[in-house]
């Protein structure tokens, strides 16, 4: 009797070790970087927050690295359970508590997110159960390539990544030799344009216009475009417009309308022009 | 017969030639068949469509009961966007046809305003209907001149490919081609009215054109203190190879545009006349991985603001994009956050330096502001919305509503079905949902597909 019931006691206490091993164990190898993460963020640190938080239920969209508004209210309603600050950041409070109350496989998410299958990280479900491989025929993607630790990007609310493309696409046939002001310059004459009321209200209506841009005219706009001209495309739709308003721009070198002579001038960045 | 070896060799690679030449020339001219005949489908829809447009505004004059004319309005705006379409078709760039397309879009700006007024409550004014009136007019001059144009075109057999090389030659003078001394003839007319007043003021509200870059104030600076200004803005030393000039006449606002290029970097700065505040600010450069999050990125666009002398801005939104962070602040007034003096700035996230900065919208609308208390509690303003949407987070606002008016709302962020968020402005005195944006601020990567 006495012996059982010290026996039982070991047990209890060895049983008790474990389980304090098995909480404390993923808190210290807690991958979380110091970054407080906040909404817009992009990386590991998000993948692993959106995987802790479907983990734990509060999440259940997409685990793909990109700080989106989903992960926000998710966030929130977590921080709220636990009765933290409502903030909506990820700092150390959030970050400690939720490597304490879930598990991260960073391998296991990571390579679902470098292979491009649908998953999902729900605590309790079997791994294998929450993958569905990626279709046509499965690991014969590029993996020449670094492959991307997101499966998606932020984008200026309402434009898509195709949407960016073209513009660079147009921007790099305009203005591949400007200074990098320049182009992002000539981006914002095409937005100016959409936004005119003497030309088309869509993107492509401008860059299609006829005869609005030479390098349309003679296809330069299927040159591949670099990095430069996309980021040039994005601070232009992020607001920037180092043009001043500008709606028409020219070379004078080769301008041959004696009207675009008569626009109004705002300033010269490089080789154009830009005028109203 | 060596000779006659040759000979025939010849002759057969001079009808392979002559065959391939003929091929050649048909596909060509296949082509430029095809692209006459989308050009001549924007110009018949145009004249086809400009004449419904002056048709149904005339039948909007005759019209007396109030019920069919709000339908009759959203025709019109229809058929204007169309026509407006049909415009931006035709190779017309860099032909001075400006004036006839602003003519549509005022059309189409008057209609839709009126088209959705409850106009039972609120019916057309007797101005309102004088300019309907007119512009009943001048739809009218322009059909007119548009149909001779299109009887022109089909009489002599004109093509629009040869406006576009008429167009595209070093030539300026093209009064010999007879569409574009035509067209000419269209602008003139519309000339006339397009550019009155009425059209932008009168009914609507006053829009910002008239307090524009209230917010630049203070002495006027020279070059040399405007490159001063600009060197501490690139965070230099020194102002030499600091190069720009003043703006031109079509400058909004006096400006210097100074730039510098060094070891690869490269920056722009363009600063006030008036005042020397620092308006744009872009900085270029090889950038290497994140080391910095957005958090602590924040706090340098926060402390840049600082030096600016922008105090009291909240950050109202923030996106990483690969090396760097793009942060949107607004001015928050009496718990008002104000939208239109928006001010963005690009940090580096390799090293926390500031590569953009731009305070265009903040100089050009910023003014002194007398904020009125809400009539609405946010609780009024939330039990305004559809059921289906769920509150997440409210905050006071003062955005422009659709006649560019300032107007004091609610921003209310809220959650549909748990899925998509949205953003929603209701007007904190009247209750109206002046506005709803769909959030989409991420996509997922393309795969690329080789």
């Amino acid at each position: 009797m006495e012996s059982k019931k010290f026996r039982l006691c070991k047990l209890f206490c060895a049983g008790l070790i474990l389980i304090g091993a098995i909480l404390s164990a993923p808190v210290q190898t807690s991958a979380f970087s110091e970054q407080v993460i906040q909404h817009g963020a992009t990386g590991d640190d998000v993948v692993e927050l959106q995987a802790r938080l479907q983990y734990a239920g509060y999440y259940n969209k997409t685990i793909d690295g990109v700080f989106g508004w989903s992960t926000y209210w998710a966030l929130r309603n977590f921080q709220y359970e636990f009765g933290m600050e409502i903030d909506g950041v990820a700092g150390q409070q959030a970050k400690d508590k939720l490597a304490s109350i879930t598990k991260f496989d960073k391998a296991f998410v990571m390579r679902q997110i470098q292979e491009g299958n649908t998953f999902t990280y729900y605590g309790g479900t079997p791994q294998e159960n929450q993958v569905k491989k990626r279709g046509n025929g499965g690991g014969g993607g590029s993996n020449n390539a670094k492959a991307p630790n997101t499966s998606a990007v932020n984008v200026p609310n309402g434009y898509s990544q195709n949407d960016i493309k073209l513009m660079a696409n147009a921007v790099h046939g305009e203005a591949r030799g400007e200074p990098y002001v320049g182009q992002v310059a000539v981006a914002a004459v095409i937005l100016n344009r959409v936004e005119d009321a003497s030309f088309p209200n869509t993107i492509s209506g401008v860059i299609f216009e006829p005869r609005a841009f030479t390098a349309v005219a003679d296809g330069q706009i299927w040159l591949t475009p670099d990095e430069t001209a996309e980021q040039a495309v994005l601070d232009a739709i992020n607001g920037w417009d180092p043009s001043g308003g500008a709606i028409y721009y020219f070379n004078p070198n080769t301008a041959t309308s004696p009207w675009i002579w008569g626009r109004p001038q705002i300033k010269t960045i490089g080789e154009h022009i830009f005028c109203m | 017969m060596y000779k006659w070896v040759i000979i025939g060799v010849l002759a057969l690679a001079l009808t392979g030639t002559a065959f391939w030449g003929y091929n050649e020339r048909q596909e060509k001219n296949d082509i430029k068949i095809q692209a006459e005949n989308n050009y001549q489908r924007s110009f018949h829809e145009l004249t086809y469509r400009i004449d419904t447009l002056h048709d149904k505004i005339g039948a909007t004059l005759a019209m007396n009961s109030r019920d069919s004319l709000s339908p009759q309005l959203a025709e019109i705006w229809r058929l204007s966007s169309e026509a407006h379409t049909d415009v931006g078709q035709l190779p017309l760039a860099l032909l001075p046809f400006e004036k006839t397309e602003k003519f549509l879009t005022n059309i189409g700006d008057f209609t839709y305003k009126t088209a959705v007024r409850d106009l039972d409550k609120e019916p057309l004014s007797d101005e309102e209907m004088q300019r309907l009136e007119k512009l009943h007019d001048n739809a009218g001059q322009i059909k007119d001149e548009l149909r001779n144009v299109q009887n022109t075109v089909l009489g002599d057999n004109l093509h629009w490919t040869d406006v576009e090389l008429a167009l595209s030659d070093d030539e300026p003078d093209h009064s010999d081609n007879t569409i574009i001394s035509s067209f000419q003839t269209v602008e003139d007319t519309s000339g006339g009215f397009s550019d009155e007043k009425e059209f932008n003021s009168g009914a609507l509200p006053a829009s910002n054109e008239e307090h524009k870059f209230e917010g630049v104030t203070g002495k006027r600076i020279n070059q040399k203190q405007a490159k001063t200004v600009a060197a501490k803005a690139f965070d230099l030393n020194t102002i030499s190879g600091i190069e720009g000039g003043k703006s031109g006449k079509g400058s909004d606002v006096p400006l210097y545009s100074l730039s510098y290029q060094k070891d690869g970097e490269s920056g722009y700065a363009d600063i006030s006349q008036k005042g020397g505040h620092v308006l744009t600010l872009m900085m270029q450069r090889e950038r290497e991985e994140p080391k910095l999050g957005l958090h602590d990125a924040q706090q340098k666009a926060q402390d840049f603001l600082e030096e600016q002398k922008l105090t009291e801005m909240e950050m109202v939104q923030s996106s990483q994009y690969d090396s760097v962070g793009i942060f949107f602040f607004v001015p928050v007034q009496n718990d008002v956050r104000i939208y239109a003096d928006i001010v963005q700035v690009k940090v580096a996230l390799d090293n926390g330096d500031i590569l953009g900065y731009n305070a265009r919208d903040y100089f050009m609308n910023h003014h002194d502001r007398n904020l009125q208390k809400p009539k609405l509690t946010e609780k009024q303003a939330t039990e305004k919305l559809n059921q289906n949407v769920k509150v997440q987070e409210t905050h006071l606002a003062l955005i422009e509503n659709d006649t560019h008016e300032e107007t004091l709302v609610y921003e209310i962020m809220g959650t549909r079905n748990d899925d998509d968020t949205y953003r929603i402005y209701v007007n904190a005195d009247t209750g109206k949902e002046e506005e709803i944006e769909k959030q989409t601020t991420t996509e997922a990567r393309f795969l690329q597909s080789t």
